[in-house]
């Protein structure tokens, strides 16, 4: 049986406190909320740990305003994908939030913690002996990057499925850090690189997220993976469109699993905006989204593959965004039926 | 790389609610429920296959959700309704999912059951007549090597039946 | 059975004996065994594909508090193996690595992760060595040195070459000639129950409980390592949690915890991780194919030379067998007048491979079934037509000697088709149908070593009413015990649940050689028949006096005898008789041809299926769904419906999984993905409905007709599939698994104008041995046996 290794375990009372421990007690202590990413990275020795601090206090409501919608880090994404006023509003985010992993892991990961969920690598996300047994890479234990070795940085992959979806919305993010409190558009939470993936303060708590609805906002998420459930993404797009009639007034494409960040289509989005949306204006954005995603050979299936479904979720998502009622699902074959 | 070993044990003294009964129970705070339910409580129905949440085979029910006991720390759950398969059964009388599995074939090597009678049990208990669909989506957690799925989909539908 | 001919159990869909055991988590497996003072072992595996062992440093670990004992190769260096000619391996390495998970060292600690840690503190140095990670490269001379000093030239473990009537005169007489190459990837079985076992050693014997489907051959390999007569050494099966031929083999920690036990004089447990699991292994051989077929111009099939090569993985397992059954069954299902068959199986620094599901021969099935389709479009035949003209004939002997007895080839085909509409579909681009055949054993002819014994034994004991059965036969949830338990019930005119069962240990049961080549209800189930007869006939001999009136007329079923509840029988008969007590054994018949390598092939029957998968694929994506699959299964008698069911959804499960993305890879010299999470096994998301159906055959000399389940099924899902990926897209993905990125590149190569297809480009040149020339049987071998029956 995997075991995790020895730890302490702290259970702070607010936000707040668990900030200063976190400060206090540095690199070795982490954050735990639902822990189904943490606990078998932890199993895999993929952290070296004294300490965990418990995020039990998160709020664990959805507070529905007039315009904004306020989700607390704790709730899981289970009851995101299932909460009435996040299907109707913001139904991309709901549908992203049930699409992770699988139903278990849905009932206990939170929302916060797929925000800050670990960048993946199939040369990382490996037991300890396997890891010993392949050398080491930098991320953890070692000096170089496996998939490309001599690159001076880390590509593990982000592999969030919600943290696209919150980009897309505009969403922010509310943090407790030791001295105080600040809201952070989550477009600025990550950084490009495998290893330093979070632009926050280690010691930063995510305590909610901030979904604010513009009328008229359709958003969509689609992914891919290779099986219906369990697997985390291999490619995903994002998408917040906001239309006037048919033209489209504003848009968002962001990616999934296909850097180190959530990857935002810019060249993509200025060129949809003020188009119709038609099949042809649909499919020249999305093979302009699909340009700046650069793939490695560190997920499922070859990146080549991987890099051309871009392309395909792209599409996908925007013709659900567009054409179809909020909520409704589209699949990509290979996805589960209705 | 492994020196936690040499490191100091932190043990908490938890009140565990599992199948209806409170235990007290003296354990390391990193030992995982499923550990604690094997190992410290003697409840092998909660069987194990990947310890990485990969598999659902050591799915549990916390307040009447499913969740993985490989991913659980039994603190973070004390004073939650724990369910395993031993707390299925009324008495001697099966549950009836467990009656239709065990009609149906559903279960062979059996190894994967005991999680898939819970995230069944589950279900059945937010959505009383699932479609064949709601059943897969609902049981997506969980793998079984041997069944190919047929024969559970069908047990699972045969005891939303008689339930209702 | 009874008077009036119906029978009482046979056939009725009844639970299986376990089955409560098993929906109520009280079924106890070899993990949930915690014996008082029990130790936990850890296994120190290899960092290295191939390496020599230089040294081993383990006084760190036996510093550590908590540790109990600490073992290398030289506690253990007597080598075992399953198959008599291969016994290459250590239960722990000390001169030599061959493969990353190779196991070193082992620890027995009072806890699982101070094992752990004491593992983690040995020190080895290793000289390492130039690694063989393909067929290619064991084909050539080694940069270091050979992987096993047997075998040869370079790295190759086994060469085979046969003929069977003349192969030469059969080209030329044929129309037409085709030629394709294929390749099957290996996969894994990943049984959701990691292997486990616990030995306890006391008074000078050893008790091991184990997750293995082979009791019996466990015990053989213990006695030899351990230097420890059979008599001494006790082996339970626990309750099974899956083995699909991954628990088949004597494994290093069956032998590790057991020498620990002796060492410590506590009870010693140790169940492998997940990933330890992945290299434990001994799964589906990667098999790259070479077909060359000669048809009449009407497709009737004229010769057939077929090559195969083999992956074996570092050690012998199984291999040997493994590639006779790459060449064996081709025969069993279309009739072929000539053939030649070249196997080679070549060691390379991976786990090695043996049996899973079908052991050797679900490979050459996708390469016969789909080479067959592509002959059938070059003559503008329909496939299935032109499969069903060279479908074998029941009663009929094969060129190569194999014993056909009840065939229902063809009643499985017009099942499928019909309930299908394959030949009516609807032909449109993204969607697309496959058909595809095969057959498997009941049971191999011959036992792993050689001997004259019974390959299973069956006693029953009747006492105060109670009956009991004893069988060596171990259960893997396949329902064996059910099976058992369903035949003397149905002999005795009892229920199942009426039966009680002693199965699966060495001390209380009579032989049985275990859960594989799909032999237990065959031969177990007739071995029990015999006991269950015996049984009978004492009973009704003494219900018979009682009543004053002639045995013939006393009726057996629901629970009497004659004039008699079976309680009160049981009590006249143990006065008549004393102890009732029955035996009945069973040994295949001899029917394996007279050449060397013919014991593997022949099976006293083989089952035959049918299988045709629907399914859409998308030509942008090369995404495939499978939206429903059609089987049925000529199992001969289905002795309990429900298991036979059972046993054909799991089997076109696993199928599918192999089909599309099951896949045993390798980078850099280690598996790349040895979790649940990378090895992509479908979630029920990923199953598509399937509709079975069952056909009996009623086979001469199967238990009340019955045959073999749980492997043939597999069989025709992987070619199946790639044949309706053909019918949707016009391109051929010649190896599995069909994965999306191959089926984009293919459709690539057909827009650019080069063959639609995505597989091996050759078959290597390998250095086979001259041809055995066979003569093929006399026509009327069987003829005087068959009348005999």
């Amino acid at each position: 049986m995997l075991r995790l290794p020895r730890f302490k375990y702290l259970r702070p009372k607010t936000a707040r406190e668990a900030a200063r421990m976190a400060a206090d007690l540095g690199p070795r202590a982490m954050f735990v909320a639902g822990g189904t990413d943490l606990f078998p990275k932890l199993k895999r020795r993929q952290f070296d740990i004294e300490t965990l601090i418990a995020l039990d206090f998160l709020p664990r409501d959805i507070r529905n305003g007039s315009i904004d919608c306020v989700v607390g880090a704790g709730v899981t994404l289970a009851a995101a994908s299932r909460d009435e006023h996040l299907t109707q509003s913001f139904a991309g985010y709901a549908e992203a939030a049930g699409l992770v992993s699988s139903p278990p892991l849905r009932n206990a990961g939170t929302v916060g913690g797929n925000l800050c969920v670990d960048t993946r690598c199939n040369y990382y996300d490996m037991t300890y002996e396997w890891r010993k047994a392949a050398g080491f890479c930098m991320k953890k234990d070692g000096d170089i990057c496996l998939v490309a070795p001599s690159s001076p940085r880390c590509w593990a992959v982000s592999s969030s499925d919600t943290a696209p979806m919150a980009i897309a919305l505009d969403c922010v993010v509310s943090l407790t850090g030791p001295d105080g409190e600040r809201e952070l558009p989550v477009s600025a939470l990550y950084r490009d690189d495998g290893i330093e993936y979070m632009a926050k303060q280690p010691s930063e708590v995510v305590t909610s997220l901030k979904l604010s609805a513009h009328r008229d906002t359709r958003t969509a998420y689609a992914k891919v993976r290779r099986r219906g459930s369990i697997d985390f993404p291999i490619a995903g797009a994002a998408v917040a469109i906001q239309l006037d009639g048919d033209r489209v007034v504003r848009c968002r494409i962001v990616l999934s699993a296909v850097a180190s960040h959530p990857l935002e289509a810019t060249a993509a989005e200025a060129f949809l905006k003020g188009k119709r949306v038609e099949a042809d204006a649909i499919r020249e954005t999305a093979d302009i989204a699909a340009k700046p995603a650069k793939p490695l050979d560190n997920a499922d299936l070859s990146h080549f593959w991987r890099k051309r479904m871009v392309r395909i979720v792209v599409e996908q998502a925007l013709l659900e965004a567009t054409t179809k009622t909020p909520g409704s699902k589209v699949k990509l074959l290979g996805q589960p039926q209705e | 790389m492994k020196q936690e070993v040499l490191r100091e044990v932190e043990r908490v003294v938890l009140a565990l609610d599992v199948n209806g009964e409170r235990t007290e129970l003296l354990l390391p705070v990193h030992k995982t429920l499923l550990e604690v339910l094997r190992e410290d409580m003697q409840l092998t129905g909660t069987k194990h296959g990947c310890e990485l949440g990969e598999c659902g085979t050591c799915t549990v029910l916390i307040d009447g959700r499913a969740e993985l006991s490989c991913l659980v720390l039994p603190i973070q759950v004390e004073g939650r309704a724990i369910t395993t398969i031993e707390g299925m059964a009324r008495g001697a009388e099966l549950h009836p999912l467990q009656q239709a599995f065990a009609e149906l074939g559903a279960a062979q090597c059996g190894y994967c059951t005991p999680g898939i009678l819970l995230s069944a049990k589950s279900l059945l208990e937010t959505n009383a007549r699932p479609s064949r669909d709601e059943i897969r989506e609902a049981l997506a957690g969980n793998l079984c090597r041997c069944t190919g799925y047929s024969k559970i989909l069908d047990a699972v539908e045969l005891a939303a039946g008689r339930m209702s | 059975m009874t008077p009036n001919g119906k029978f009482g159990v046979i056939g009725k869909p009844l639970p299986k004996v376990d089955a409560v055991a098993k929906v109520t988590g009280r079924a106890i497996y070899a993990d949930d065994m915690l014996l008082p003072r029990t130790l936990h072992c850890r296994i120190l595996r290899s960092p290295h594909p191939h390496a020599r062992i230089l040294s081993i440093d383990t006084s760190a670990a036996r510093r550590i508090p908590g540790v109990q004992a600490v073992i290398t190769g030289a506690d253990l260096p007597i080598k075992f193996g399953i198959l008599p000619v291969t016994q290459d391996e250590r239960a722990l390495e000390h001169e030599k690595v061959r493969y990353v998970g190779d196991p070193i060292a082992a620890v027995a600690a009072i806890d699982e992760e101070i094992a752990a840690a004491a593992c983690d503190a040995i020190g080895v140095e290793y000289e390492v060595l130039d690694a063989v990670m393909s067929i290619d490269e064991a084909l050539v001379a080694p940069k270091d040195e050979p992987i096993q000093d047997y075998g040869g030239p370079h790295n190759i473990h086994k060469l085979v070459a046969l003929e069977f009537g003349d192969v030469e005169s059969g080209f030329t007489r044929a129309d037409h000639i085709r030629e394709d190459v294929f390749f099957f990837q290996g996969s894994t079985h990943l049984p959701m129950e990691q292997h486990s076992a616990t030995a306890t050693y006391m008074d000078g014997r050893i008790t091991l409980w184990s997750s293995t489907q082979v009791v019996h051959y466990v015990h053989r390999a213990l006695s030899k390592v351990l230097e420890l007569p059979m008599n001494r050494i006790r082996v339970i099966g626990a309750a099974h949690g899956g083995g699909f031929g991954g628990k088949t083999d004597p494994f290093a920690h069956e032998m590790i915890v057991c020498k620990l036990a002796m060492m410590t004089g506590r009870p010693v447990k140790c169940t492998l991780t997940r990933e330890e699991v992945f290299y434990a292994h001994r799964g589906r051989h990667p098999v790259l194919m070479w077909v060359r077929t000669g048809v009449t111009r009407d497709g009737l099939i004229t010769a057939m030379h077929f090559r195969t090569a083999l992956d074996g993985g570092a050690y012998g397992s199984y291999g040997v067998a493994s590639t006779f059954y790459t060449g064996a069954l081709q025969t069993v299902t279309y009739d072929i007048p000539a053939y030649r068959f070249e196997g080679c199986r070549v060691f390379t620094n991976k786990p090695p491979c043996g049996p899973k599901r079908g052991h050797g021969t679900p490979q050459p099935r996708f390469a016969l079934e789909l080479h067959l389709e592509k002959i059938a479009l070059d003559l503008g035949i329909d496939p299935v037509d032109l499969k069903q003209r060279n479908f074998v004939k029941a009663h009929t002997r094969t060129v190569n000697w194999l014993r056909v007895t009840s065939c229902g080839l063809d009643e499985c085909t017009e099942r499928v088709m019909t309930a299908s509409g394959y030949r009516n579909r609807e032909k449109r681009p993204g969607h697309g149908m496959g058909f595809a055949i095969s057959s498997y054993l009941s049971g191999a002819g011959t036992a792993i070593y050689w001997n004259d014994m019974p390959h299973s034994e069956v006693q029953i004991k009747v006492d105060r009413g109670g009956v009991t059965a004893f069988c060596g036969a171990m259960d893997i949830g396949q329902g064996s015990d059910s099976v058992l338990a369903t035949i003397v019930a149905e002999e005795l005119g009892l229920q199942p649940a009426d039966v009680r069962l002693v199965t699966a240990d060495t001390d209380t049961t009579p032989i049985d050689l275990g859960s594989y080549s799909s032999r237990v209800t065959f031969m177990a189930g007739n071995a029990a028949i015999e006991a269950g007869r015996k049984m009978r006939g004492m009973l009704i001999e003494a219900v018979a006096a009682k009543m004053k009136c002639d045995a013939a007329a006393i009726e057996v079923g629901s629970g009497r005898i004659g004039d008699f509840s079976f309680e009160e029988a049981s009590v006249l008969a143990e006065g008549r008789f004393g102890t009732l007590t029955t035996a009945g054994s069973y040994t295949p018949p001899k029917i394996a041809g007279p050449y060397k390598g013919s014991g593997v092939g022949p099976s006293p029957a083989y089952s035959y299926t049918a299988c045709v998968v629907g399914l859409d694929a998308d030509a942008r994506t090369g995404l495939v769904r499978v939206n429903k699959i059609w089987i049925a299964h000529d199992v001969g008698r289905a002795i309990n419906p429900l298991l036979v069911e059972g046993q054909v959804e799991g089997s076109v499960y696993m199928g599918l999984g192999e089909a599309l993305m099951e896949e045993q890879a390798f980078r850099k010299g280690l598996h790349k993905w040895p979790s649940m999470l990378e090895y992509k096994s479908p979630t029920f998301l990923d199953m598509p409905e399937v509709e079975t159906f069952i056909v009996e055959t009623v086979d001469p000399e199967g238990p009340y007709g019955a045959k073999e389940a749980g492997q043939g099924p597999l069989l025709p899902v992987p070619p199946a599939v790639c044949s309706a990926v053909y019918d949707a897209l016009g391109v051929w993905i010649d190896e599995v698994p069909v994965t999306p990125e191959k089926i984009v590149e293919a459709l690539r190569r057909k827009q650019k104008g080069e063959p639609a297809r995505f597989g091996p480009a050759r078959f290597p040149t390998i250095p086979y041995p001259p041809t055995i020339k066979v003569e093929p049987p006399p026509k009327d071998l069987d003829r005087a046996a068959a009348a005999s029956i």
